[in-house]
């Protein structure tokens, strides 16, 4: 049974955001993400400064086995990344909500995200 | 329909992640997940279930013909007991498959290869064999195990007596008991580690894995699935048909000299392989300056020139980095030689390495 931490939003492709207030939102992906993935050993980041958008692709992490996208629950700047991730992916198999993707700013959230329950639900679907 | 291999139920009981492979349904993965299956066949020992592989005997006075007719290397002066690699061609020179080749008796041969071309082969197989020449697939009579890694021979000799280990690489032993089971064991692997490969009844399969299991457990033996015995053959640079081969692809031009004999004066294929002449591509290692995770079939570039493309790729875990197998323009074949890689459009600095990536100690 994967965690499911109740103050954060979910996404149907398993990122999870916190709403950190004043438009700032923290994006990441979920502990049943990286339980799919298996152990994931490279992680490609946006920089500081670019633009995301809802739905769109902003980072991309690798297994061994296979690469999968990670999309966007906001539309905003990219203000932080977590530049641990670059030279320790595994730090996302460790804990997948202490390890954070990248913070937004100026930030619209997605609408109709799930959350913990709804998402828990979710994912039990998909086993 | 996939299949399930005699150790189906055992997978599942160990929560491996179940796939489709080869029309077999294996485990990917079991919760310790790949890095540290990899990390326990590099240090201690792992199992798979190989089930899903090929078995094909070849019996009668003229199977060693029939053999050489069919298969590029030389079994002339092979002995009883040895097993060697070899290549299957077709009338163009591309590979059917790679398989091995088990010597019993000087009329019983037994033949393993990839279980997605076991069809395909048999076919090919059974039109070839000369006459005095029987051949039989008994893929699904038999359960296939690996025990791989350095504690493998640990393990064996708590189950075996020493004149029933075939001690030297490219051995095998045939009749084998184990704990009463009938089993043919080699000295074999595709891991880049010493280690066995064990064939018993399928029916005999489960007890085989539970007992090896049970047997290498303080040893530092786990089960290991389909995605570390990847990350392991690619880390050896070993080729896997589909990848670095296939019926486009001669054997000379992805590097499988060591198991062709053109000296034999006739094998199916030999004559297309002088047509074609010096192979003007080559198999080679890559590993990255940039950062990033190469994967199969990737362009790669020199300057604007799309010279190949990668045919296996990945993170390896033992050497923690990344790196490829391609096949690229042989004038960039080279040690050394800077090229550029298009990963999923972005490119990536690749430097050609010498290959194996890793070989045992």
């Amino acid at each position: 049974m994967s965690k499911v931490l109740k103050e954060l939003k979910y996404l149907d492709s398993h990122e999870w955001v916190r709403d950190e207030g004043e438009g700032v939102f923290t994006i990441g992906i979920s502990d049943f993400a990286q339980e799919s993935l298996g152990d994931i050993v490279f992680v490609n980041l946006p920089e500081v400064g670019d633009e995301v958008e809802i739905g769109g692709s902003f980072a991309d992490v690798e297994s061994v086995k296979a690469v999968s996208d990670v999309y966007s629950p906001v539309s905003g700047t990219v203000c932080a990344i977590n530049e641990a991730l670059l030279d320790s992916p595994e730090l996302i198999n460790e804990d997948a909500y202490e390890a954070w993707f990248i913070k937004v700013e100026n930030g619209t959230l997605q609408e109709g995200l799930m959350d913990s329950e709804q998402y828990e639900e979710y994912c039990k679907n998909e086993e | 329909m996939e299949l399930k291999t005699p150790l189906y139920e055992e997978h599942v009981a160990l929560k491996g992640t179940i796939v489709p492979f080869a029309g077999y349904l294996l485990p990917v993965q079991y919760p310790t997940g790949i890095i540290k299956e990899h990390m326990a066949v590099r240090e201690h020992a792992g199992l798979f279930d190989v089930s899903h592989m090929g078995e094909i005997t070849f019996r009668g006075e003229t199977a060693l013909q029939s053999l050489n007719h069919i298969l590029t290397n030389d079994y002339t002066d092979m002995k009883i007991g040895k097993v060697r690699y070899g290549v299957m061609l077709n009338d163009n020179g591309g590979v059917i498959d790679d398989l091995i080749v088990y010597k019993f008796a000087e009329d019983y041969y037994f033949v393993v290869v990839n279980a997605s071309n076991r069809h395909k082969d048999f076919e090919h197989m059974k039109k070839n064999v000369l006459p005095g020449t029987e051949i039989t697939d008994i893929s699904d009579s038999l359960a296939q195990v690996a025990l791989q890694g350095p504690a493998s021979f640990e393990i064996m000799e708590r189950l075996l007596k020493k004149e029933d280990i075939p001690y030297k690489y490219y051995t095998a032993k045939e009749h084998v008991s184990i704990n009463g089971m009938d089993a043919i064991i080699s000295f074999t692997g595709y891991t880049g580690e010493k280690g066995f490969e064990i064939y018993v009844a399928s029916e005999n399969g489960p007890a085989l894995w539970n007992l090896l299991l049970e047997t290498g457990k303080d040893l530092g033996l786990i089960p290991c699935g389909l995605g570390a015995r990847d990350t392991l053959r690619l880390e050896a640079a070993m080729p896997l048909y589909g990848h670095e081969m296939d019926d486009t692809i001669s054997p000379l031009e992805t590097g499988l000299d060591y198991g062709v004999r053109m000296s034999k004066e006739e094998f199916i294929g030999r004559d297309a392989l002088i047509r074609k002449g010096e192979p003007t591509i080559a198999r080679v290692g890559l590993e990255m300056i940039d950062r990033g995770i190469m994967r199969e079939h990737q362009d790669i570039y020199s300057g604007e020139n799309m010279i190949g493309h990668t045919t296996s790729g990945t993170h390896c875990p033992y050497l923690k980095k990344a790196v490829a197998m391609a096949l690229i323009d042989k004038k960039y074949a080279e040690p050394g030689t800077e090229l550029v890689v298009d990963i999923r459009g972005k490119k990536a600095k690749v430097r050609v390495v010498p290959l194996p990536f890793y070989k045992r100690k």
